[in-house]
């Protein structure tokens, strides 16, 4: 092509005015104004010697438009996964911190703060390539181990628009939270040498396989990377909550009652405390439920939408069964309440609109308080702090009605126009939800009665008596979480 | 005379005020926990429910000289009652001695 001085300079104006015409009302929102642009281009087209810059120029508009959303969606999930770690710290490590005793506050905190430490290193070295590497049906690989190939760039399995980097220290913080939640059942007695270690453990071998079949690629549970038993687990109420829940189960019947339970009384120390921890919780879940979109698009919105009626419904529903009960409605009672239905709503909030979140959230609420009173009394457990009967239970109810109550209007998880859950035409995946279920529940069982034989022998689990009726703030950390008088 | 007066913390300042209108300065106050006739209250946590039956109530404990003892004992009569079980006891005994650590005075001279 030949290029004589001043039709260069014109085509070169051209290119230029047409690149500022079609990026900046692109890289802010699609405005008409970016309607302008293809008159731009077909004038331009007309010059027989453009092809070239023009397809520049296009190469360059997609490389704007790419790195537009990549911006968009990686400042959502940064969000996100900064609100996941705050679940824990100060969510979660308040919420159970005010439940117990005076005496083990600090201690029953420390166990989660200790986890955002721990598994974050663990993370680093193996856990997310568990997790997240190759694609085996049970674990993943050390594809990853060391970060090795975690970068800038994508995964394209997982989250297509946003670093890879940006997609593991979104799923470290739900490693983080999964095995604090196991510390209500274990709280006010157990050795702080026998959690690190049983919980370090347990991420390892019941966790990361998990998350890896639930939603790792080629994982046997897997919904959309091709998993024998699709199972519908928007969040994690198999990956989180079953597994905590029903590990939790199985360390309060190990572990046995703490003393004086249930003839002496064991009232919260603090509802303050639990208080503000349920609400940082609930904020927190957002990003939990509606970051698990992966991006920021309106399956984030609709996520977030069922995530906080899925509460709302579930606080009521608690506290009008125990207003029918009891005759009043507690303060403990409504923020249970709406953890229990934050917890039903994890696994279906990326498939469910605003009205199954609400049904799903009245019954959560109303059976888990059904476990906590009735079912825990009947049998005897002491799952202190209730993590059974909340995620464990919650999570069982949420992962069942997600099977039921999942849309293609809201998620064509399966392709476009095949239907997802059983009211939307599809009653086999109310089955394919039991399989994930029996699975995780058998995982958790099994991993964690094995684990704490192996810890109890390395490191022993439970304080002695007189270290349990002192407190685990002194013989467990030499300090105490109250010095009013200094 | 020794007067230790256990009431209801909801009229403690009433009690007080009242006090402070007939000249009665001093006192030595702090929160007890106890109960007499009154019964506790239920509290229920996840559907424990525990029997809380020492109630959180004030004393109040003065050392006054014998002429002053009838009217305040009239005086916390008046104020802490509500007629309600709970609402206290006062106990009157004898003292042998009162010191002023300050200045080592002895007797009435101490109040």
């Amino acid at each position: 092509m030949k290029c004589v001085g001043w039709k260069c300079s014109f085509s070169l104006v051209l290119v230029l005015g047409a690149i500022l015409l079609a990026a900046v009302p692109l890289s802010a929102q699609q405005t008409p104004a970016s309607f302008a642009v293809p008159s731009t281009i077909a004038s331009f087209l007309a010059t027989p010697e453009t092809p070239k810059a023009l397809s520049e120029k296009l190469t360059q508009l997609d490389k704007d438009v790419k790195a537009a959303q990549s911006s968009a969606d990686n400042a959502w999930m940064l969000v996100s996964a900064a609100l996941v770690l705050m679940m824990t710290g100060p969510g979660l490590a308040l919420f159970y911190g005010g439940l117990v005793r005076r005496k083990n506050t600090l201690a029953m905190m420390m166990q989660s703060f200790a986890l955002m430490a721990l598994i974050t290193v663990m993370w680093a070295l193996v856990g997310y390539s568990l997790c997240f590497g190759g694609d085996g049906h049970f674990i993943g690989s050390f594809e990853h181990a060391f970060l090795r190939g975690v970068g800038a760039d994508p995964n394209p399995d997982y989250a297509g628009t946003i670093p890879q980097t940006t997609f593991m220290v979104y799923q470290l913080m739900f490693a983080i939270i999964t095995p604090a939640l196991i510390t209500g059942a274990t709280a006010e007695r157990m050795k702080f040498s026998g959690t690190v270690l049983f919980l370090t453990l347990w991420f390892l071998v019941v966790y990361a396989p998990l998350a890896h079949m639930v939603w790792g690629k080629g994982g046997l549970l897997n919904a959309s990377l091709g998993g024998k038993f699709p199972t519908l687990d928007f969040a994690g109420g198999t990956v989180v909550h079953i597994s905590s829940g029903v590990s939790a189960l199985v360390c309060a019947l190990y572990l046995g009652k703490r003393t004086g339970y249930p003839k002496q009384p064991m009232p919260p120390h603090s509802l303050v405390l639990s208080f503000i921890g349920a609400c940082l919780l609930w904020v927190g879940w957002f990003g939990f439920n509606a970051g698990s979109a992966l991006a920021s698009n309106s399956l984030a919105s609709s996520a977030f939408v069922a995530t906080h009626f899925g509460a709302a419904a579930a606080a009521l529903s608690w506290s009008a069964a125990e207003w029918i009960k009891n005759g009043r409605a507690s303060a403990l009672g409504a923020i249970s309440g709406a953890v229990a239905g934050l917890v039903a709503i994890t696994p279906a909030a990326g498939f469910v609109g605003p009205m199954p979140a609400l049904v799903i959230g009245l019954i959560a609420g109303a059976a888990c308080y059904w476990m906590v009173t009735k079912v825990k009394a009947i049998f005897g457990y002491d799952d202190a702090l209730d993590a059974f009967g909340v995620h464990g239970a919650g999570g069982t109810i949420g992962a069942l009605l997600t099977g039921v109550f999942a849309q293609q209007v809201i998620n064509p998880i399966f392709g476009a126009g095949k239907p997802v859950g059983g009211l939307d035409g599809h009653w086999g995946q109310v089955g394919n939800q039991l399989v994930g279920i029996l699975i995780a529940w058998i995982f958790a069982l099994v991993g964690t009665i094995v684990l704490l034989k192996i810890v109890d022998l390395l490191t022993g689990i439970r304080v002695p008596e007189e270290h349990e009726i002192e407190g685990l703030d002194i013989t467990q950390h030499g300090e105490e979480a109250y010095n009013l008088e200094s | 005379m020794k007067i230790e007066a256990i009431i209801q913390p909801s009229r403690f300042e009433s009690v007080k005020d009242a006090l402070r209108e007939i000249g009665i300065e001093g006192m030595t106050v702090t929160e007890v926990r106890g109960h007499g006739r009154q019964k506790g209250h239920t509290e229920v946590y996840r559907g424990r429910e525990y029997t809380v039956d020492l109630l959180p109530k004030i004393k109040l404990e003065m050392v006054l000289p014998d002429a002053l003892a009838n009217r305040v004992v009239d005086t916390i009569l008046r104020t802490a009652k509500t007629g309600k079980i709970g609402d206290g006891k006062i106990f009157l005994s004898r003292v042998e001695e009162a010191i002023r650590i300050r200045n080592e005075e002895r007797g009435e001279n101490a109040l």
